[in-house]
């Protein structure tokens, strides 16, 4: 599904190499989950898999489903199937939570050479799937993340996971702000989506989402690079000894 | 204090190719304007309040040509409304494009007919007159004194359906001076609807008087023709308890200054004036606010957005006056640009300036580019780059064209600018 292979990335402005050789492929129908410690660069790693700006590739690729991601633009990456839910969610004054959700998903349809999905079928839809993350009609009529809260954001990010069904799915600490309800809500929706054609990476520091979301793989990242997999005893080793073992180990 | 003989040229140069129009009834009005105006002249570039406007072209004795644009593309504005329509070309009154002019709660003549004494007597050039203080508005006076027509309306209850004055375009030296006056008896309602370029230069006066307890309702949309100018003022005055919100869009226009005085004079009455505008290339638009409070309980708001491209210029200049007494006032000023590329640029001047204390006033200025991280969350939820940036315009005009308390005609502007921006990216 996603095949990553000794991705070397730098800052644009500076001289700053962040990614610094990461191998990392996730099937379909696999949870991936990498952990590591702050500043290893997982978040650079979901950016630069969907196209921010401001990053240079030096060395490696990075394909979806065979087909060269770092070649397309934001919205083709997109439209191919990649998903990226923001560790910090953009608000958007003035567009409307609703309206962007559908452009977003016709755009995507129309990319894929599909059919649109008309009004009244995409409010049946986002409104059973916003009822399921516990996100009522006024919260899906306000602008895009404005004075939402931590929580709130990062079900959003969910619910339009939900309605976008990408095939491949990078959760940046989608758990982080998240009260132990939430969690649960958000780990559901993420369980619901899998299935055999699809893909997930999972970003988190804790442990307490793979507990809802139960990892195939789990990735140590740390200064650029995958130093360690494993299955989810790894993730279960991190939250009791944290990264002094697995770090001391590969240096 | 003699003028600068610069001044006094360009004025005489200007009012020796206009005459008197035989006005009956608002002729004193006229002859006191001409009075006015000689004694101010017309602004020139050194004038303080002409400092980021050049207005040379709007003084010339003749004006400048424009060209008339092929509009085949889009339906006139506000057609689908059930209106009262009142139709102009190039400024002279089109009796057989208008609609019969009597509707219920209204009544509605026209300047350069209304012959006898008339009620219009005592608003005509009275509230342009008041306005020139503390500032000279010169154009203003000028329209006074030589307006060829326009049109009286007199509000006594709730008008069913929108009055709108359509502006046609279709001589490219057409130099074309209007002068409106609307009064609102206590209590009454009614909106006004505007469209259109008008002619290669426009000069409009609107006086209108809001009487206690009474609302207004204007918007206006200036013509997308590319090379017309326009030189526009209203003078407002409000009563008890009234209500006058104003919200115009520009789209295109090589020269606009839309200036838009205030005069809060009852207790616990509001005014809102708003704008957003879209130039590209050569356009300059400016607007120059003024609102005074003088009541005590008032609310005002000031709201502009402008969206620059290609070497665009935008100007606002805007001012709020709390005279001694005017407690509890509320007053509220935003103008906001969007640059969407380096070359195009936004000039501010607010101002307040109070004389109570037990006010609330805030007012804020800025300019910027497209947010580059809202762009990406957009794109990355598949939305092209191109609607991703519109989205994002619209988005910003939005709180401007939110004064507009019609959604109906919310949306229906919306479209336009969604039009006029589709239209910049084929
Ligand atoms: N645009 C940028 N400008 C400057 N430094 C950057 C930029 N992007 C990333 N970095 C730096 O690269 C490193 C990796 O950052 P990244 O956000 O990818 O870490 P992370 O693993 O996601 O950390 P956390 O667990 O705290 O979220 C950090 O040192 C960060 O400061
Ligand atoms: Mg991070």
């Amino acid at each position: 599904m996603l095949e990553i292979k000794n991705l070397h990335v730098k800052l644009e402005e500076e001289d700053k190499q962040i990614l610094k050789g990461v191998d990392l492929t996730v099937e379909a129908g696999k949870v991936h989950a990498i952990m590591g410690p702050n500043g290893s660069g997982k978040s650079t790693l979901s950016y630069v898999l969907s196209g921010k700006d401001g990053y240079e590739v030096t060395e490696g690729s990075a394909a979806l489903e065979g087909k060269d991601l770092l070649d397309m633009d934001v919205e083709e990456r997109a439209a191919a199937g990649l998903f990226l839910a923001f560790q910090y969610p953009v608000e958007i004054p003035g567009v409307g939570n609703m309206t962007f959700l559908r452009t977003a998903v016709n755009a995507q349809r129309k990319a894929r050479g599909e059919e649109e999905m008309s009004s009244a079928e995409f409010l049946k839809v986002i409104r059973e799937k916003a009822k399921s993350l516990k996100i009522d009609a006024e919260m899906l009529k306000r602008p895009v993340n404005v004075g939402f809260s931590g929580g709130e954001k990062k079900r959003n990010e969910i619910l339009q996971m939900a309605m976008l069904e990408p095939r491949m799915c990078i959760l940046d600490e989608t758990d982080s702000g998240l009260d132990v309800d939430a969690m649960k809500l958000v780990a559901d929706g993420v369980n619901a989506l899998r299935d055999s054609g699809r893909g997930f990476l999972v970003i988190t520091h804790y442990q307490r989402l793979l507990d809802h979301i139960k990892p195939d793989v789990v990735h140590i990242m740390a200064d650029g690079r995958i130093i360690k997999t494993g299955g989810p005893e790894l993730a279960l080793e991190v939250e009791k000894n944290g990264y002094a073992d697995i770090l001391a180990e590969v240096a | 204090m003699a003028l600068p003989q610069a001044k006094l040229d360009a004025t005489e140069a200007r009012l020796s190719a206009l005459a008197l129009p035989e006005g009956g009834w608002s002729d004193p009005a006229r002859q006191d304007a001409l009075a006015r105006l000689r004694a101010m002249g017309l602004p020139t570039a050194r004038d303080e309040y002409w400092k980021y406007t050049r207005p040379d072209t709007l003084v010339t004795a003749d004006a400048p040509a424009a060209a008339v644009l092929d509009q085949d593309d889009e339906t006139p504005l506000f057609a689908a409304r059930d209106r009262l329509k009142i139709v102009f070309v190039d400024g002279v009154f089109s009796a057989a494009d208008s609609d019969d002019l009597s509707l219920e709660g209204v009544s509605v003549d026209r300047l350069a007919e209304a012959k006898d004494i008339h009620w219009a007597k005592d608003l005509y050039g009275v509230l342009e007159a008041q306005g020139q203080t503390p500032v000279a508005r010169p154009l203003a006076a000028l329209n006074t004194a030589f307006a060829s027509d326009g049109v009286l309306i007199h509000v006594t209850g709730k008008v069913s359906k929108p009055i709108n004055l359509i502006y046609r375009h279709e001589d490219s030296t057409s130099d074309a001076i209007l002068h409106h006056v609307i009064k609102l008896d206590a209590g009454a309602e009614a909106t006004i609807l505007e469209n259109g370029p008008a002619a290669a230069r426009f000069n409009q006066c609107i006086e209108v008087d809001v009487a206690d307890s009474a609302t207004l309702h204007h918007i206006r949309a200036q013509g997308r023709d590319h090379e017309r100018r326009a030189a526009t003022h209203i003078f407002a005055r409000l009563g008890q308890e009234s209500t006058f919100k104003s919200f115009t869009l520009t789209v295109n226009g090589m020269l606009t200054r839309n200036e838009v005085m205030i005069d809060i004079t009852g207790d616990d009455a509001v005014a809102h004036v708003a704008g957003a505008c879209m130039g590209d290339g050569a356009f300059h638009h400016d607007d120059t606010i003024f609102v005074t409070h003088d009541a005590v309980n008032c609310e005002s708001r000031q709201v502009f957005k402008k969206v620059l491209r290609n070497g665009a210029t935008g100007v606002f200049q805007g001012k709020i006056l709390v005279k001694p007494g005017a407690q509890k006032t509320d007053g509220y000023q935003i103008s906001q640009a969007l640059l969407l590329d380096g070359d195009s640029q936004f000039l501010a001047k607010p101002e307040l300036e109070i004389y109570a204390d037990d006010v609330a006033c805030s007012h804020g200025s800025t300019s910027g580019a497209i947010d580059e991280e809202g762009l990406f969350y957009l794109r990355a939820r598949g939305v092209p780059r191109g609607t991703a940036e519109d989205l994002l315009t619209i988005a910003f005009i939005a709180e401007a064209v939110q004064e507009i308390e019609d959604e109906s005609l919310q949306e229906e502007l919306v479209e336009r600018v969604a039009a006029w921006l589709a239209r910049r990216r084929s």
